[in-house]
């Protein structure tokens, strides 16, 4: 079956005004020059030192996700829907976290099952009844949206605890800049590189009633063999704050404390890239070598504030993504800007039987899973794939949910032979604290084998420097 | 600055240092080792060399028998020998990717740079290897990132720690190396003054590149005397003990007047450079070349000890 | 009832540690059944942290000691008056929803066994307080109070099996078989003041409450076949036993660590 996918530069055999420079652009490159360019582009990466290491896969510990130096563009009305739709989004969410640690309302009314919440292995009673300041659980919000037609963007997950990636968006588009800044100067492209500081900006604002004087803020980091840990090092490098590891912290009289060579250093934000199971070993995984140990009860006593705040995975569940749309009516009175990708609950029985017999159109993923494991896509898959996928969701259907193989959009890429279409989606980055921000751009993830919709870095996945074009 | 991000600085300074010292000890080695035997043989000085550096018992245990080219591959390549000059090159390069951030592009580059050339060297055939371009490609490595550091590194408190890191090891490394020809190589006294206590002499200067340095410090003929004045008490030797000393007292000093506050490790440290400052070359021998170094070796240890708990540990209050 | 609490909890290590860190839910609940008339709580040498009340209504309080240190003490003492409310927990505030503790845990996931025995004991039918009180009864039968043979991590299956166990085994077996019922469950930790002789517990004691609809979480207490009265005295609630637990810590260092407890109780009728 062939599904008409939507080129977002050609439509009808003509370039989308929005394209045309590049168009120019790519005409006048030979392939020795872009070749030349490849190479450079690499090195650069290379050079930063940001890296990507896949856990358990072995091989080049230095390996580098493949970058693409064909933007991709949206116009300016583009972004103002995409705009308006992700940061409604981002409200809603974190209103749903403060309700459902509350008072729970929306389940009272109805309008999301009691037991998806309460049982969710992402709820956390330890933080019941806390108010974070400002009300903010979930401070950045990583959106994946997908694309099938001129108007047509989808969400396809949200991401509300630590979505990785944004160094990905700062050093594709440094690395354009560098290696053609003519583009820039024919091309009025909004500016992605304020995000830094409005991340410090949004961390700082969330500091907790006992901060005196300006928040100190630091990231909390795994350590050096996680495999973003490049990037948490950018971050803190281009925020001016602390890398840190739960060994550099402690807990004494209600407070945080970082080691310093001065002595210990009061913390106040803590931007955390673990997961809640690490954060205390006291609250959470007793064996957790990377927590701190009582650091649960200083934030829930106000003396330090986690961000993400631990708890806030409930709403980023792919069970609960169903539910969204409702969430965006029921505590902001708005119709949802972005729709929502029709999704089949297997947990549901009629469901179930939908899915079961329609495997090979449809793409089932399981509820807990990230980074594109756990997936089964019905149209790329070989009978026994499918064969055992329907064993495991027959098995464990709750785990499960399924949805329609989007036509996901496409977008020039480079490639041997030279340019050809390949799909795409965008993950921007939405801040969350006294306002809610968004930098104009965020990481196009791009499947760079031929036909393959899985843009998973970690599957073969590329990225891609993306523009919003000034009025 | 996080007492983990002090640490790893003084340990990249202390790694590469510690590099280079194994480079110019395979060096000493090399050369003696072209001598006509003064003992039982070849065997002996390389013996002499495992012992100097602190491995011969894992040598012994992974290869028994001292054979030259066993002892190269131990002492450059062996990632089961900590102090090899693989080994350190790659935990600099794992303690720079640690505080990357602490670290300008240029150092970082220089760190892995070695690093990747390091891998490449490895995949090489062993034999199509010479020690002395191993030994060369070594120095080469520690001088780049030696020299970015000085060149880039903002003057702050980390720039202490990792000037640190290299005093404290290269006093320890220059009194070892010392140690080895004093005490190891040349252990019957009936050699003292011989040629071949000459040669061995002239290896070690050499070893140090300080060679050309001496004779224009000294002039004459090599003697025990003037070598332990120019490797303990010369302050134009920039390897000399007094020298290294100086400069953890410069940096600590730094630390004190940024940190607004002075801990142990200033005062021991002032004491030991006292000591130097006051003595006389035969105060040395009159104490023993070999006690006196121990001694040494061991005030020294007990400093880095001091520094650790002050800055890098996280302890301090 | 005036019930006077004496609660001493020491760890000692075989080295040397750099410090320790607690979170000590060691305060009597506020609900029409207690009311506390004196409290303390103390960490010999430590420094006190942040405290607060966590969802569930429990005072959290957080403490710290410096190292170098060998061991870390725990003192408690006061009086609490209490009430006898048939078990039932009026007047708690609180704001996690009973929902909430259908979630199983390790500890307390019923397996095939635990299911038939939850099923058996509600097959003669009843309103939620009926079944609970029969399922209570039924572990009371199932599982025999000896001292020794469970440990901290023995599951409300394994103790099924073995037949045997103490206060924390029939806690954690009652939860899982009023979850099989569909009834929320939940594992609550405090103290039970000893009237008569050779009764089946320890004055540091653990039961559960099951929440029943219309009357709000009720607290059973299969270890000894009743509801909780004036005898006990409720500290904190959790999934299980380690969620619960009303000390928990840890010290830095690689010492091995035993522990000391002294619970002593003593009661005025009024």
């Amino acid at each position: 079956m062939a599904i008409p996918y939507f080129n977002e530069m050609y439509q009808n055999d003509q370039v989308r005004p929005l394209y045309a420079r590049l168009e120019d652009w790519t005409r006048a490159m030979p392939a020795e020059l872009r070749q030349m360019k490849q190479a450079e582009a690499e090195a650069l990466f290379r050079r930063i030192g940001i890296t990507f290491a896949v856990y358990g896969e072995g091989g080049d510990p230095d390996r580098l996700i493949p970058f693409d130096m064909f933007p991709r563009v949206f116009t300016q009305t583009e972004w103002r829907k995409l705009e308006r739709g992700i940061k409604q989004r981002a409200r809603a969410l974190n209103a749903f976290l403060l309700d459902v640690y509350g008072r729970g309302e929306i389940i009272r009314a109805g309008r999301i099952p009691a037991r998806l919440v309460y049982q969710n292995e992402a709820y956390e009673r330890a933080v019941a009844g806390f108010v974070p300041p400002r009300g903010v659980y979930s401070h950045i919000v990583g959106i994946d949206l997908v694309r099938t037609g001129p108007e047509d963007f989808f969400v396809l997950e949200d991401n509300c605890r630590t979505p990785s990636g944004v160094s990905y968006m700062l050093e594709n588009r440094e690395i354009m800049m560098r290696m053609f800044p003519a583009l820039f100067r024919e091309n009025r492209i909004e500016p992605v590189d304020g995000y830094p500081d409005l991340l410090r900006r949004t961390l700082a604002s969330v500091a907790p009633a006992k901060c005196e004087g300006e928040p100190t803020v630091v990231i909390l980091t795994p350590g050096h063999f996680n495999s973003a840990y490049y990037e948490h090092s950018f971050l803190a490098d281009l925020m001016g704050v602390e890398l840190v590891e739960g060994a550099d912290l402690f807990v004494e009289a209600g407070f945080v404390w970082m080691r310093t060579t001065q002595g210990p250093r009061r913390v106040d934000v803590i931007y955390r890239r673990i997961d809640d199971a690490f954060l205390d070993p006291l609250c959470f995984r007793p064996d957790s070598m990377l927590g701190i140990a009582g650091l649960m009860d200083v934030y829930r006593s106000g003396g330090v504030s986690i961000c993400s705040a631990p708890g806030a995975g409930v709403a980023d569940d792919k069970a609960i993504y169903t539910y969204v749309p409702e969430m965006i009516r029921f505590y902001l009175g708005e119709e949802p800007v972005l729709q929502n990708v029709p999704t089949w609950q297997c947990g549901k029985s009629d469901d179930l039987k939908y899915v079961l017999e329609n495997m090979t159109e449809l793409v089932v993923k399981e509820v807990h899973g990230s980074g594109g494991y756990g997936m089964l896509v019905g149209p790329r898959a070989t009978k026994a794939e499918i064969a055992a996928f329907r064993d495991r969701v027959a098995a464990k259907p709750g785990n499960y949910i399924a949805q329609p193989t989007l036509a996901l959009s496409t977008t020039p890429t480079f490639v041997e032979q030279g340019i050809a279409p390949r799909h795409v989606d965008l993950r921007p980055y939405c801040l969350v604290g006294e306002r809610i921000e968004l930098v104009p751009g965020g990481l196009t993830r791009v499947a760079l084998t031929e036909g393959s919709l899985v843009v998973n870095s970690s599957q073969g996945g590329g990225v891609k420097d993306t523009w919003v074009l000034a009025e | 600055m996080l007492s983990r991000t002090a640490d790893n600085l003084f340990w990249i300074a202390r790694y590469m240092e510690r590099a280079e010292t194994m480079a110019r000890l395979l060096e000493v080695g090399a050369r003696i080792a072209l001598m006509p035997s003064a003992g039982d043989g070849y065997r002996n000085e390389w013996d002499s060399l495992l012992r100097a550096s602190g491995t011969a018992a894992g040598f012994a245990a992974k290869y028994g028998d001292p054979v030259q080219r066993n002892i190269e591959s131990y002492l450059f390549f062996d990632r089961d020998n900590p102090s090899s000059v693989a080994s350190c090159i790659e935990q600099a390069r794992e303690n720079g990717r640690i505080v990357r951030t602490a670290l300008t592009t240029q150092v970082w580059d220089a760190l892995s740079t070695a690093s990747q050339e390091l891998r490449q060297l490895e995949r090489c055939e062993r034999s199509s290897l010479e020690l002395s371009q191993l030994t060369e490609w070594t120095m080469r490595q520690t001088a780049m990132v030696r020299g970015a550091i000085d060149t880039t590194q903002l003057r702050n408190d980390g720039y202490d720690f990792l000037g640190l890191g290299y005093a404290l090891e290269r006093a320890d490394n220059t009194a070892r190396l010392l140690d080895v020809k004093y005490y190891v190589l040349l252990p019957r006294v009936e050699f003292i003054g011989s040629g071949l206590d000459n040669y061995q002499w002239q290896t070690l200067l050499r070893a140090l590149s300080a060679h050309r340095a001496f004779h224009w410090a000294y002039g004459g003929d090599i003697t025990a005397g003037k070598i332990a004045h120019f490797l303990v008490l010369n302050p134009q030797c920039p390897r000399s003990l007094l020298t290294a000393i100086g400069a953890a007292m410069g940096h600590l000093d730094r630390l004190s007047r940024g940190y607004g506050h002075s801990t142990e490790a200033q005062a021991r440290a002032r004491v030991i450079l006292g000591e130097l400052g006051e003595l006389a070359v035969e105060d040395v021998f009159d104490e023993g070349l070999h006690e006196f170094l121990t001694r040494f070796i061991r005030e020294v240890g007990d400093l880095s000890g001091l520094v650790q708990g002050a800055y890098l540990s996280g302890e301090a209050r | 009832m005036i019930v006077t609490v004496n609660h001493t909890t020491t760890y000692h290590y075989d080295a040397v540690m750099r410090g320790a860190v607690q979170s000590l839910r060691l305060f009597p609940s506020q609900f029409d059944g207690q009311k506390t008339l004196e409290w303390s709580v103390e960490v010999a040498n430590g420094i006190r942290g942040g405290a607060f009340r966590d969802g569930a209504g429990d005072r959290v309080e957080g403490w710290s000691v410096r190292g170098p240190l060998s061991e870390v003490s725990v003192i408690v003492s006061g009086r609490v008056e209490t009430k006898d409310l048939t078990g039932v927990l009026r007047g708690h505030r609180e704001i996690v929803v009973p929902e909430a503790y259908l979630r199983e845990t390790t500890p307390t996931r019923a397996n095939v066994a635990l299911a038939d025995l939850a099923r058996s004991a509600a097959a003669g039918g009843g309103n939620a307080l009926e079944r609970a009180h029969r399922l209570s009864e039924a572990i009371a039968g199932a599982i025999v109070y000896r001292p020794g043979v469970t440990h901290a991590h023995t599951t409300a299956a394994e103790a099924l099996e073995l037949g045997e166990g103490v206060c924390q085994d029939h806690a954690h077996a009652l939860i899982a078989c009023a979850r099989v019922l569909d009834l929320p469950a939940r594992y609550i930790s405090g103290y039970l003041y000893a009237t008569e002789d050779g009764s089946m517990h320890e004055a540091a004691h653990a039961w559960a409450e099951i929440f029943v609809e219309g009357l709000g979480w009720v607290g059973f207490d299969a270890a000894n076949t009743c509801c909780s009265d004036e005898r006990y005295i409720r500290l904190g609630s959790g999934f299980d036993a380690q969620d619960a637990a009303p000390i928990r810590g840890i010290a830095q260092g690689i010492g091995a660590e035993t522990m000391d407890v002294t619970v002593a109780l003593g009661a005025t009728q009024q």
